[in-house]
């Protein structure tokens, strides 16, 4: 495994990596909720205010023209990196939830009473409420694909839903909760099968694998660039241009627009129609430094560390007695949910902090999920490719410590 | 016992314990004597907002005192609240409404705390002096 040699050098790319927690050296084990940040990528951010600084597309000046050029280098270093089909088809924006209201909102002037449209029950609340905003206003309904007890989309259920009616059809590549890798090749050929577009919430598969938003036909492919190594308030939106072009714009303002009167404003091509005012442009130029730091280490290195990782710590977790791990898919990323006999996963959290181990506890935003499960919520250690074997031994010691204390 | 004694009490207690895993353990151990809640009275109306874990609460008054009792799915909550009603029980509703809480900050225990879960906190003192201020209402 060719990462295994890099490791030490890797992590020494991450400052935070040597930040001591309550006495003990940082553990960081939520990488799902946000990965961390590598010194090219802090840089790239101090560098920006220090020489860049300046409002793109705007001015003559030379500072706005080199910032405009480096902004718009990240756009195309996504579009590649997607295998998009034009630089225009990728919207910057401040996150995946963000990504997502813009194509939910838009969507509000092609749905009406009657139509129908398709989540599943392993979303995250922000790919489940801006739908439920969007049936509100336009009285289309809401149809769900569920999941067996593996943390499995039931593909034939979904099959049974889909229908004409089917307007769009909106799943995550990767579950947060769960780290179940969907199969949105056959969600995407399928859906199209009646008309309906799709969009894929890929916010825990950018940081990954790749993704070739060309060959999977995707109509929209959103995800956050905090989760690979990026500034947190940066997303992308991935969208074709013919469904771009028929949004409407989701924000009114400067940079959007074509010309203004007070009879009558027509807006811009793509992408400024969707970039409305100034955008985080340090955030974006530092989360293509992000995307050139992750390709160069290699997604698929990355992919097969992880799963490494993810072997050894599925291993190691159910030699403890009790502990239960929910989301059993064959097809996971490197995300372990789990309880232990009854002990609420709030307590033990509290005692991993206090040895400097970060998880998340709860529902992880993921109600649905847990509600199927008839649980409160899990423990969920999620990794990247700076965690190690070491890391995870000393996880399996604390949690002995935290059961000797709960039990 | 006056809040205030009860209050430094407690503090000269946590100041026995050298680290938070000391603390933790001393936390859990105080939950297991916690005045609990009836069955019948852990409904919806008791929840406190806020929590990652459920925590319910209610109170009663007898003669002119407030009495506490709780209870909560997490050990170390339930020791947290435990604290609270180890202070404010048995104490008259206008002294519960004077109170302040800056006991909680002396052990450290806010500090220790997620925001979200600090806010959790806040969120059972705040009901702890709703109930006080009904009580005084009442009388």
């Amino acid at each position: 495994m060719e990462i295994l040699s890099k490791i030490e050098s890797l992590r020494n790319d991450f400052p935070i990596l040597n930040t001591s927690i309550n006495g003990n050296k940082l553990i960081y084990f939520d990488n799902a909720a946000t990965s961390q940040t590598p010194n090219c990528v802090i840089n790239s951010i101090s560098d920006y205010y220090k020489n860049l600084n300046s409002n793109i597309h705007r001015g003559v000046h030379s500072l706005s023209l080199m910032a405009t050029e480096k902004y718009e280098d990240a756009r195309k270093k996504f579009k590649s990196h997607f295998n998009a089909k034009s630089s225009s088809e990728i919207i910057f924006t401040s996150g995946t939830t963000h990504s997502i209201n813009l194509v939910s909102s838009g969507f509000s002037k092609f749905l009406e009473k009657g139509d129908e449209i398709i989540v599943s029950q392993l979303e995250h609340h922000s790919n489940i409420v801006p739908w439920q905003m969007l049936c509100e206003k336009t009285h289309a309904e809401m149809k769900v694909i569920p999941m067996n007890e593996k943390g499995e989309l039931d593909l034939n259920k979904f099959s049974k839903i889909l229908s004409k009616k089917t307007k769009i059809v909106f799943v995550n590549h990767v579950s947060n909760a769960l780290g179940t890798v969907n199969n949105i090749e056959k969600i995407i050929s399928l859906s199209h099968s009646v008309g309906a577009a799709v969009l894929i919430d890929g916010a825990q598969a950018a940081p990954h694998f790749e993704i070739d938003v060309s060959k999977l036909n995707v109509d929209f492919y959103v995800c956050s660039a905090h989760k690979f190594c990026g500034p947190t308030g940066v997303g992308i939106l991935y969208g074709k241009k013919e469904w771009l072009n028929k949004l409407p714009p989701y924000q009114g303002g400067g940079e959007m627009i074509d010309e203004v009167s007070f009879e009558k404003t027509t807006y811009s091509d793509l992408p400024n129609k969707f970039e409305a005012g100034t955008p985080n442009i340090a955030g974006v130029i530092a989360s293509g430094v992000a995307l050139d730091y992750i390709n160069n280490i290699g997604l698929k290195h990355i992919k097969e560390y992880e799963n490494y990782l993810l072997d050894y710590a599925t291993k190691k977790l159910l030699e403890i007695d009790d502990l239960k791990i929910y989301g059993e898919s064959k097809n996971k990323t490197s995300v372990v949910s789990f309880n232990i006999g009854k002990i609420h996963p709030y307590d033990i959290g509290s005692i991993l902090d206090n040895l400097g181990i970060a998880v998340r506890t709860g529902q992880h935003c993921a109600q649905p999920i847990m509600d199927y499960f008839k649980i409160s919520g899990t423990i969920r250690i999620s990794f990247y490719f700076y965690n190690t074997t070491d890391e995870i031994d000393k996880l399996v010691d604390g949690l002995n410590r935290a059961i000797k204390m709960l039990s | 016992m006056n809040i205030k004694n009860i209050q430094n009490e407690i503090v000269d207690e946590f100041d026995l314990f050298d680290t938070w895993m000391d603390k933790y353990e001393y936390l859990i151990e105080l939950g297991k004597s916690i005045p609990l809640i009836s069955q019948d009275k852990k409904t919806n109306d008791n929840i406190i907002k806020g929590c990652q874990s459920k925590v319910w609460l209610y109170a009663e008054k007898d003669a002119e005192k407030v009495k506490f009792y709780a209870d909560s799915d997490a050990v170390i909550t339930k020791g947290i609240i435990s604290l609270l009603i180890r202070t404010f029980s048995n104490q008259k509703p206008n002294d519960i409404i004077n109170a302040n809480t800056d006991f909680i900050d002396k052990i450290g225990l806010r500090d220790h705390l997620s925001a979200n879960r600090a806010n959790g906190l806040n969120n059972m003192i705040k009901k702890i002096k709703f109930y006080a201020i009904a009580f005084s209402k009442n009388s």
